[in-house]
């Protein structure tokens, strides 16, 4: 199916069909607004970063970031629409203009910046690569795995990584390759791979899914830099400001101490950064063409950054992963947001 | 002069005929130009690279299932070339075991067992109605539910059946096989010249000969002496199992295999019809009459059947060859690395360049198929009626 998708989207481009509305559109702001709900390049389905639930509502921490983009826009988080796309079709489905933002645990690199005429335009979790195993192999570190065979999701960053980090270590391997998440977890759980390789977030939540989860281990080399972040169409400045923004509102909410519980309350609050964010100071909202309470209503129905990552990967969820990296700079991470002035 | 041109124009049919085919063509060409030009300008202008130097770039990736050695610093063009040898080796193997099941299966539901006759017809029914996809789906699916690696089921000592694939011994070639080939390629040439002797033979005395049996026994036996007097220099190399995987030797995925009984056993299905209208298209007088002469029931069947009934067979068998070539892109499904799944994919994804290689793609399947339509044409032409046009 996925062949199919990209298929299609390159005939729309070659057709030349997609420039009656890539022609007619000023902004993206303006269609979006005009449509009425924003289009969420989203997972397939990865538990705690974009995943539907049990209620078939979609949920996880890449999934809260069109929800705070929504909720900037519209004031109501819950018109996004979600297109589940694979690692293969997403960006073309975001040029061709299906979608308006992705955001779908997709690893900011340069030639992706530049060449695939995409902008990245924050980070919302930084992540490794990492290696699962099964216990009973007795793998106790990646540099064992030489002549095993290696489970991997098609047209990724991981793909590259896996086969640099082999030949780097003149190890061999052979690569079982598997179009989504689910595909993965089935070779793997059949056997037919003795590793599954992806970013490490993506093997806590696939562990978490398993039917013994105290079977597999995730190795603890960590063979790459993985900073994940939404993505959008190169040219359209204001609307990377943002969907960049709508993210930054939620780590510096963390920082400020603002909750989708307190942030009422602190309207009143006498700290001047608040009051700018908050819209009670008015102007900030205008120069990103949005509405002086956009961060409020982020802040008020998604949250903050620390509630979106306990609510859906933190230690609370079933998925476990602890902040590490991605806690606050001045908590020993390295999450930082620009200030708000 | 021009008032004259210009009835002619409108009344001339001839004249009319040609002018709205002239106008049909350059509009056609009109617009194909308008969407060469608007999607380079659509590309352009958002920002996304173009052009085919991407495939001087190493690919970065690895391909497990490959007939040419490539690592991840090879280029994306040796991606291409592992991709295309992939896709010819399926279509190839899959044509060859789908010709002989179809034609199996074809005859079978001709003869006059019940049983047999009911289980062909249960097989063709059944497959041919469901779609190739989920076909190809569950034989992989079976395929890997067979026992893991440590578990292996082993046949003859050393060829091991596993998830992870079929291995056995490769053959390590050393010096004086070249006799054993070349006794192999006299044998061959033997038997043309044993099966006109005995035809010569026959002609005069009217006896016939096992010339079939004789000329096997000649192909397999003359290699197996040559092979012992050159000193056996064939040296197996056996899988072991060594860390994760086996060693040595050689493995056939099930990838690989998943995607050939997928593809064979579903186009033996439409062979099979093929080649059953076939045999039926030929007249039973033919048959009546060559069994009137005292033909035995297999010589008719090879003599007289089968070569008027290949006339009515191969235009057919020709689209099912090409059906199967196009059906193997399902490859992707399973992780077959043919040319959709490695350079149609994961090449795509890591340069972006999806219209170029699409186009590459695309063009690739239209030679592979317009070189099997003419070898099947020529062979087509080979069989038909000569000199009654």
């Amino acid at each position: 199916m996925t062949k199919l998708k990209s298929l299609f989207v390159a005939l729309v481009l070659t057709m030349g069909l997609s420039s009656a509305f890539a022609g007619s559109h000023g902004s993206t702001l303006d269609v979006v607004k005009e449509r009425g709900k924003l289009m969420c390049g989203s997972n397939t389905g990865l538990a705690g970063f974009g995943n539907p639930n049990d209620a078939g509502v979609w949920e996880g921490i890449d999934v809260d970031v069109c929800r705070a983009v929504a909720a900037a826009v519209f004031g109501d988080a819950s018109k996004v629409e979600y297109v589940p796309t694979t690692s293969k079709v997403r960006f073309t489905v975001l040029q061709s203009g299906e979608i308006d933002v992705l955001s779908r645990n997709t690893t900011w690199t340069v030639s992706r910046d530049s060449d695939l005429g995409l902008d990245f335009v924050g980070v919302n979790y930084y992540d490794g690569q990492g290696f699962m195993v099964k216990s009973s192999l007795g793998v106790s570190s990646a540099l064992d795995l030489d002549g095993a065979s290696v489970c991997i999701q098609v047209g990724t960053t991981t793909e590259m990584n896996l086969a640099d980090y082999f030949a780097f270590n003149g190890m061999s391997y052979e690569s079982v390759p598997v179009e989504t998440n689910s595909e993965a977890d089935a070779a793997y759980l059949a056997g037919r791979c003795d590793v599954y390789t992806t970013d490490a977030s993506g093997l806590w939540a696939s562990r978490a899914g398993y039917p013994n989860p105290s079977e597999h281990v995730v190795l603890p080399e960590i063979i790459s830099k993985e900073p994940l972040g939404p993505a959008v169409r190169h040219g359209d400045s204001q609307w990377a400001d943002i969907v960049g923004w709508s993210l930054n509102a939620m780590v510096i909410g963390e920082e400020l101490g603002i909750t989708s519980a307190n942030v009422d309350e602190m309207k009143g609050s006498a700290n001047p950064e608040v009051k700018r964010l908050l819209g009670v100071d008015a102007g900030y909202g205008a120069m990103l063409g949005l509405s002086d309470d956009w961060a409020y209503n982020v802040l008020k129905q998604v949250g903050n950054y620390a509630e979106s990552f306990e609510r859906n990967v933190g230690m609370g969820s079933n998925i476990g992963i602890a902040r590490g990296l991605n806690a606050l700079y001045k908590d020993g991470g390295i999450l930082y947001a620009p200030p708000f002035r | 002069m021009q008032n004259n041109f210009i009835r002619k124009i409108i009344f001339d049919e001839k004249s009319r005929s040609l002018l709205i085919q002239t106008l049909t063509i350059g509009i056609f060409a009109l617009v194909i130009y308008e969407l060469v030009q608007q999607t380079a300008y659509n590309l352009d202008k958002r920002g996304i690279s173009s052009g085919f130097d991407f495939l001087n770039m190493a690919a970065g990736y690895d391909i497990s299932i490959r007939l040419i050695p490539f690592t991840s610093e090879d280029t994306h063009l040796r991606a291409y070339f592992v991709g295309l040898l992939n896709t010819l080796l399926i279509a190839v193997c899959g044509c060859f075991l789908a010709t002989i099941i179809g034609f199996l299966v074809g005859i079978i539901r001709l003869s006059s067992n019940w049983l047999f006759k009911n289980i062909a017809y249960v097989y063709v029914e059944f497959t041919r109605n469901v779609p190739v996809l989920l076909q190809i789906i569950l034989y992989y699916s079976i395929l890997l539910h067979l026992p893991q690696i440590k578990q292996a089921i082993v046949l003859f000592d050393n060829f091991y059946l596993t998830n992870r694939g079929f291995y056995m011994p490769s053959p390590i070639l050393k010096e004086g096989f070249g006799i054993v080939l070349g006794s192999f390629g006299l044998a061959i040439v033997a038997t043309y010249f044993i099966k006109k002797f005995f035809q010569r033979k026959q002609e005069k005395t009217g006896k016939q000969y096992p010339v079939f049996l004789i000329n096997s026994a000649i192909v397999i036996f003359t290699p197996i002496i040559f092979y012992y007097i050159a000193g056996m220099p064939i040296e197996l190399d056996s899988p072991v199992l060594k860390g994760f995987n086996f060693k040595g030797g050689m493995v056939v995925r099930p990838e690989f295999l998943g995607m050939l009984f997928g593809l064979s056993i579903y186009t033996a299905a439409f062979i099979s019809e093929t080649v059953r209208s076939g045999i039926i298209s030929v007249s039973k007088g033919q048959r009546e009459a060559s069994q009137a002469l005292g033909l035995k029931n297999n010589l008719v069947m090879r003599l007289i059947i089968i070569p008027q009934a290949l006339r009515v067979i191969i235009p057919p068998l020709t689209s099912q060859y090409l059906n199967l070539t196009k059906n193997s892109s399902l490859g992707i499904a399973i992780g077959y690395a043919d040319l959709v799944h490695g350079f149609g994919g994961i090449s795509l994804n890591q340069t972006g360049r999806a219209i170029e290689i699409m186009m590459i793609v695309m063009l690739t399947y239209l030679t592979i198929s317009l070189i099997i339509s003419f070898f099947m044409n020529m062979y087509n032409k080979a069989v038909q009626f000569k000199g009654n046009a």
